[in-house]
């Protein structure tokens, strides 16, 4: 399977994962079966983003606009949906 | 980009527990992310190798109720609980499992019902699909119905086959959960090759850890390190394969490990187990602890048990121990291992242990390897979890099943 993020990709949350705000951990988690995941900041920024229309590149444009002092955060974008792919917490819809 | 930049894995369930070390040490951070409801300890199954306490009988006529059930979800969300097991005994023999869901989902837990299949009907599984639980775990025992029927003293294998179809065409991920003992390790392969059928997405080998009823009958079920060794290469030899997606837990049999495990990922650091009548627990087995009182939801608020209770402070973090633990250099590593394990088997719960092989009670555990070679001890029949024989536990008859270990009743 090609796991190259191209900016024209969609993913989604794989099947059977949640992602939430936790109130009581002042993070963002995903929860599967028999695991969970506590996201560090800029990683529930990623996610949250992600409603099953958004491209990478949507993202990219979006975190660019909302973080415009961030350096290099596209690599760092990137590198986050590649992991994730990695990992089964995303899956690719389109 | 490294996991560690990403998150934190916090938690495969007790056993993995190695695996994570998101949560911290210190006593005054900790939050409960895993509530596991023990919600009844009446079960239609009899399974040899049950981590049940042997003394069960006395709590399956106390149990809490729905409402009391309700008031702890909710207590043990607001400390940040955020997994929830529904286990038992066997949770379906409640009749509020489906109000209990429902509450669950409210709150925004990730709910997990823990079952036998026995008792699960269409309309039940329809129930919970619309209530909101996030999965269901289904014990499976073995690939043949002769070894499934024995260990469990039951007729259930064709059962947990139409079970296993009726999880998958809800919808749910499968989960199975296959105990790991004597009688099933030669067949490693054709349980994976099963699960992969059945379409499981997740598959739990747990090697059987000896509590309750599986210490009652260790000789008997304890597979040899060969077995054992065996059945890990098969295991890494299935996730090596591209084309098998199921992801799969092998939980490491401690008896066979020169390491102890951390166990619960530490006393009260992440886990929260309320039991059948209301117990307040940092692992499954705590009560068989001498001169511990555990708190209970009927009369203390679930925050105090969890933050300031004697017993939920009793063993966290590192203080508690003694040598050789105490300037051991793995010691943030395991924790010495498992309070419970160190006190059924050396009488002292603050001894290393002995699973380790730095504890200076080390030969118990080779003992017991080699025991579970005697033919003689083989040959005593099991001893199955059931009501007759947890009052006759009870009644003190057994005793040469029990006296070796301490605070069996």
């Amino acid at each position: 399977m090609d796991k190259k993020i191209q900016h024209a990709d969609i993913y989604a949350l794989a099947h059977h994962h949640r992602f939430q705000w936790e109130e009581a951990q002042q993070n963002y988690v995903i929860l599967f079966p028999e695991g969970m995941v506590k996201l560090h900041g800029s990683a529930g920024e990623v996610l949250k983003r992600l409603d099953g229309k958004a491209t990478v590149g949507d993202v990219v444009a979006d975190l660019k606009a909302t973080f415009p002092d961030a350096s290099n955060i596209e690599a760092d974008i990137i590198g986050m949906f590649e992991l994730a792919v990695i990992k089964g917490w995303l899956r690719k819809v389109n | 980009m490294t996991q560690a930049s990403l998150g934190e894995s916090v938690v495969q369930k007790t056993v993995h527990a190695q695996q994570n070390n998101g949560v911290a040490s210190s006593a005054t951070h900790t939050q409960p992310l895993w509530l596991l409801a023990e919600v009844t300890y009446r079960c239609p199954l009899h399974c040899a190798f049950c981590y049940n306490p042997t003394d069960y009988d006395k709590h399956t006529q106390n149990e809490l109720s729905t409402e009391q059930w309700i008031q702890t979800l909710r207590d043990a969300r607001k400390l940040g609980a955020i997994q929830l097991g529904i286990s038992g005994g066997e949770p379906l023999l409640r009749d509020d499992i489906e109000d209990i869901v429902i509450e669950a989902k409210k709150l925004g837990y990730y709910s997990n019902l823990i079952t036998s299949g026995v008792g699960l009907t269409e309309k039940r599984i329809q129930a919970f699909k619309d209530g909101g639980l996030d999965h269901i775990q289904l014990s499976m025992h073995d690939i043949t119905e002769e070894i499934n029927n024995f260990i469990t003293n039951t007729k259930t294998f064709e059962l947990k086959k139409k079970v296993a179809a009726m999880i998958k065409n809800h919808g749910y991920p499968m989960v199975l959960n296959v105990v790991i003992h004597r009688y099933n390790i030669g067949h490693m392969k054709e349980i994976l090759e099963m699960a992969e059928a059945l379409g499981a997405d997740y598959i739990e080998l747990a090697n059987t850890q000896y509590y309750g009823w599986s210490l009652v009958n260790r000789s008997q079920l304890m597979p040899t390190k060969e077995q054992v060794d065996e059945a890990e290469a098969i295991t890494n030899e299935f996730r090596a394969n591209p084309n098998n997606k199921m992801k799969i837990f092998f939980v490491v049999p401690d008896y066979f490990s020169d390491r102890p495990k951390k166990c619960m990922n530490g006393w009260g650091e992440v886990f929260m187990i309320v039991t059948a009548n209301g117990d307040v627990l940092p692992c499954h087995s705590a009560r068989v602890l001498p001169n511990m009182q555990f708190p209970n939801v009927k009369d203390t608020d679930l925050g105090w048990s969890w933050k300031d209770s004697p017993a939920f402070n009793k063993y966290r973090g590192d203080s508690w121990m003694k040598e050789p633990c105490r300037s051991c250099s793995e010691k943030e590593n395991d924790l010495g291992g498992c309070r419970c394990q160190s006190f059924l088997l050396t009488g002292d719960a603050e001894a290393a242990d002995p699973v380790c092989s730095k504890s200076p009670h080390h030969h118990l555990i080779e003992k017991a390897i080699e025991d579970s070679k005697n033919p003689v001890l083989v040959a005593q029949p099991i001893v199955f979890r059931n009501d007759k024989n947890s009052k006759r536990i009870i009644a003190g008859e057994l005793k040469e099943r029990v006296d070796e270990f301490h605070a069996l009743p």
